[in-house]
């Protein structure tokens, strides 16, 4: 019999976080774990499972690498079949530690980078096994997919 | 009514007007705020707005620094439109919620935000019949005037629905499976 397939859905608060819940028909028959800085986001996607991390930019070093050992436990203890983002420093570890645990990676870029990839869209081109945009243009010219938008 | 009631409170159709004007989560936006702020003292209307970390003190509207959330939700559910800086998570959830937008971008070169992608993001709203996009403070007056006008408040805000489009939907389920 197949195992349902682990999908882990991951990222900052804010814009990235209200893209990323409105991917959930594509994970239909998977089970999905979220995760994400606010704790308060965890009624949006009541009845999963849930964690959250340190939230941090990459100004502060430091909480960046606590918000690294917290995401590389959570990827070492449920190992994902897929690890997908939306947004920013937890999409970027997230992704280079799904690959090293085998995950199949999506990064999904934010519908407000209209002109190019974001930094860690740019960052992570070469690391997610699918790079997506939301912008035919921005596609063409940073060479990854248009595969559809949030809304 | 307490003495905080105004005195030249708008209505349409019965209903008072409120209008949530909210700056994100991340950094201050109080070119926003201060605009807002002075239109609200002439225009009357009852206006709420979450401010962020900032030292400005609006005087002609209700104010807080942040709200979680849940009470974000709420406030934008109760409001009759919301104005905000170009952030999508207050776009996306306004649409979702069927409220008319106005929003105005951050500017990089006055450090409200760390680079002008809000600007460009912008420009592809402009197009969007649902939002209206205002470039900076001095066309937020005209900006408020197309967003109150009841033809605008009156109009089909339908939500839009609560997940991505088909095709973005099908092009990750498919990868998954």
């Amino acid at each position: 019999m197949n195992k349902k397939k682990k999908i882990l859905a991951i990222s900052s608060g804010g814009g990235h976080w209200v893209q990323l819940r409105r991917l959930q028909p594509a994970f239909y028959g998977c089970e999905i774990i979220y995760s994400t800085v606010n704790l308060d986001l965890k009624s949006d996607v009541a009845g999963h499972q849930f964690y959250r991390i340190t939230d941090a930019t990459r100004w502060n070093k430091l909480l960046l690498i606590k918000m690294m050992c917290q995401i590389l436990l959570i990827i070492y203890k449920e190992r994902p079949d897929v690890v997908i983002s939306t947004g920013a420093a937890p999409g970027y570890f997230a992704i280079r530690i799904g690959n090293v645990f085998g995950a199949k990676t999506i990064w999904l870029d934010s519908i407000a980078n209209v002109e190019e990839l974001s930094l860690t869209g740019k960052k992570l081109k070469k690391y997610a096994n699918l790079c997506l945009t939301q912008w035919e243009h921005v596609a063409e010219k940073e060479g990854v997919i248009f595969g559809g938008k949030v809304f | 009514m307490g003495a905080c009631c105004r005195e030249r409170r708008r209505y349409i159709w019965g209903e008072s007007i409120l209008i949530f004007v909210t700056i994100g989560s991340q950094m201050p936006f109080d070119r926003l705020i201060i605009a807002v702020d002075e239109w609200a003292k002439d225009s009357g209307y009852e206006v709420f707005a979450q401010v962020g970390q900032t030292q400005y003190i609006p005087q002609h509207i209700d104010w807080c620094n942040n709200l979680t959330p849940e009470q974000f939700l709420k406030k934008i559910r109760d409001a009759s439109a919301v104005v905000s800086h170009a952030g999508m998570g207050t776009i996306i959830t306004a649409l979702e919620l069927g409220k008319p937008i106005m929003i105005m971008p951050r500017r990089g070169d006055l450090r409200e935000t760390r680079n002008d992608h809000q600007i460009a993001t912008v420009k592809y709203f402009t197009t969007f019949d649902r939002v209206e996009v205002v470039m900076d403070e001095k066309e937020l007056v005209n900006g408020f005037k197309s967003l109150l006008s009841s033809s605008s408040l009156l109009k089909d805000h339908t939500p839009i629905g609560s997940y991505a489009n088909d095709f973005l939907i099908s092009t990750i389920r498919n990868y998954i499976n």
